[in-house]
């Protein structure tokens, strides 16, 4: 920061500005070992309260055994493989889709009365349907129907399932989205002799898209997650593999592994989506003059 | 200086009656953009001080300063005495003492007109209430919007609600007041009210330092008036002096472009 001062019209700080700089300074580092020490006190609480409890020692044995952890490891790690193809696959197909449904029930007039009002009833439908209800329909009920060229893989069945419930979701966020934008966006792209469409798709749909990043890796987040249940249908994914390895040696252990297998996926995801909406621009003009994140 | 004060200074004391307000070297750049280069500026009790100067010149970047919703890069002001650059003050109290009205009124949306005047008695000031409500529904009553104080603030003229930013400004009794360009976004029949209101605030004898492109309403309300360019205090003095005999080149180029013939 002061470097930057500094370098506006090479100007050397006076002795009270650098007082206030190490004030300042101390401030921050106060702040820092502050943080670490809470974070320490609490942290070294909670393990006791957790270690004294009677049943601990058991409890140890059953979820936290370190040499079932090292078995488990790589066949968990591969089902896991599969839970991110899903996830990518369905994300990408969910975004387009949900955007489709998102413009179809924002048209306005007459002509487009059935698109919307199918659009309507599509995420009034499986926006109300348990995800689990759908994968099992989807999942064991086309199987049943024996049409000839229709796959009966579980990881595309379950997908799919997958794909129409979030669909619904994410439509409804790219919705609240578009009617977002202020009307006089629409009227100024209007007034430039752009038509409705091109004001949609180049003044409308950009803002819309960026105002609903947070929403909208808040949902792709718990589709990560919820790429585990295609398991139910028989999909070797992680949770699958953790079950399997869990009824071989007796010891749930393999069920923490994942969960620590799929936090360590979301993660990276969610700073990955923060670093990327933050870049400048994107989200509009958020800092500046009108900020003041630097409020005392 | 050769040594480091060892806690917030007071302001030197030169003989001289103390402002209320004591501006001096700030300075304040927007990374490579230096908007303040060296502002010196006292504001006495009662005094009304108008700043002029194009788009960019600092008006606003040094009310903000003021208000300590910028922090400055170099330099000192001191209210009351008080070095309020000193990270050690408590910069909510020091803004507690100050009113501050912007461009664009800045009413909270969400609340009824009679609530957004009243917000900063409850939370600030600790009044009750009812309280907080009375003395809010008296300051509408000063600026004659009584009747307004169950609207929300989009349901008012663009003159009635900066009157209304203004009333929620002063309820606090605030030592100072800043006013940012507060007719700039007010189509030109609305001007007048928010004007009258101003100086009808000025014969009560409120302190004001106020950034303005309104040139007539400098030379009637203002005391003195600064032109501001490029961050630099260019030109100061009694209003009258420095807007109908300008003694520096650029603030005559200024005021020929703000004055077409």
């Amino acid at each position: 920061m002061s470097d930057m001062r500094e370098r506006a019209g090479g100007h050397e700080p006076s002795a009270r500005q650098r007082e206030r700089d190490a004030i300042r300074r101390r401030a921050a580092r106060r702040s820092t070992l502050t943080a670490f020490a809470s974070t320490v006190v609490v942290t070294a609480v909670v393990v006791l309260a957790v270690v004294s409890t009677p049943g601990w020692p058991r409890v140890r044995k059953a979820f936290l055994d370190w040499d079932v952890a090292v078995a488990s490891f790589p066949r968990v790690l591969e089902g896991l493989w599969l839970n991110v193809r899903v996830l990518v696959v369905a994300a990408v197909v969910i975004f387009f889709f949900a955007l489709l449904l998102a413009i179809c029930r924002t048209l306005r007039g007459p002509v487009f009365f059935p698109l919307r009002a199918a659009a309507t009833a599509y995420v009034d439908l499986f926006r109300g349907l348990p995800l689990l209800l759908v994968l099992l329909v989807v999942g064991f009920g086309i199987p049943g129907l024996r049409i000839p060229w229709m796959t009966t893989s579980p990881v595309v069945l379950g997908g799919l399932a997958i794909v129409l419930t979030y669909s619904a979701y994410v439509a409804e966020v790219f919705r609240a989205g578009i009617e977002s934008v202020h009307p006089s966006q629409v009227a100024a792209a209007r007034s430039l002799g752009l038509t409705r469409a091109q004001a949609t798709r180049h003044v409308v749909l950009p803002q819309a898209v960026r105002r609903v990043v947070p929403p909208l890796l808040n949902d792709l987040v718990a589709l990560s997650k919820d790429s585990g249940l295609i398991s139910i249908l028989g999909a070797y994914d992680a949770i699958r593999a953790a079950q399997v390895v869990t009824s071989q040696h007796a010891n749930f252990t393999p069920y923490i592994v994942a969960g620590f297998l799929f936090i360590a996926l979301t993660i990276p995801l969610t700073r990955f989506t923060d670093a990327f909406a933050r870049r400048s621009g994107w989200l509009g003009a958020q800092s500046g003059l009108a900020g003041g994140g630097a409020l005392r | 200086m050769s040594q480091a004060p060892a806690g917030p200074t007071t302001a030197p004391d030169d003989g001289a009656p103390a402002p209320l307000l004591r501006v001096r070297g700030v300075r304040k750049a927007f990374g490579e953009n230096l908007v303040l280069d060296g502002i010196d500026l006292d504001v006495h009790p009662h005094q009304v001080i108008a700043l002029i100067g194009a788009s960019g010149s600092g008006k606003s970047t040094l009310l903000r300063t003021i208000d300590l919703l910028e922090e400055v890069d170099d330099g000192d002001i001191w209210l009351d005495g008080l070095d309020i650059c000193d990270p050690r003050v408590d910069a909510n109290a020091v803004r507690a003492r100050m009113g501050m009205v912007f461009q664009s009124f800045n009413l909270f949306g969400h609340l009824r007109v009679l609530e957004n005047v009243a917000l900063a008695q409850r939370l600030v000031h600790r009044a009750d209430r009812a309280e907080a409500d009375e003395r809010a529904l008296a300051m509408l009553e000063r600026v004659g919007l009584a009747d307004k104080a169950r609207s929300f603030p989009d349901e008012l003229s663009g003159g009635q609600q900066q009157r209304v930013a203004i009333a929620r400004a002063l309820v606090s009794s605030p030592r100072l007041l800043l006013l940012d360009e507060v007719t700039s976004a007010l189509d030109p029949e609305l001007v007048g009210e928010v004007l009258d209101l101003l100086t009808e605030l000025r014969a009560e004898g409120r302190t004001m330092l106020i950034a303005t492109h309104e040139m007539a309403f400098a030379r009637d309300v203002a005391d003195e008036v600064c032109f501001l360019h490029h961050g630099r205090i260019h030109e100061q003095g009694p209003a009258a002096q420095v807007l109908t005999d300008p003694q520096q080149p650029r603030t005559r180029e200024f005021l020929r472009r703000m004055l077409p013939r």
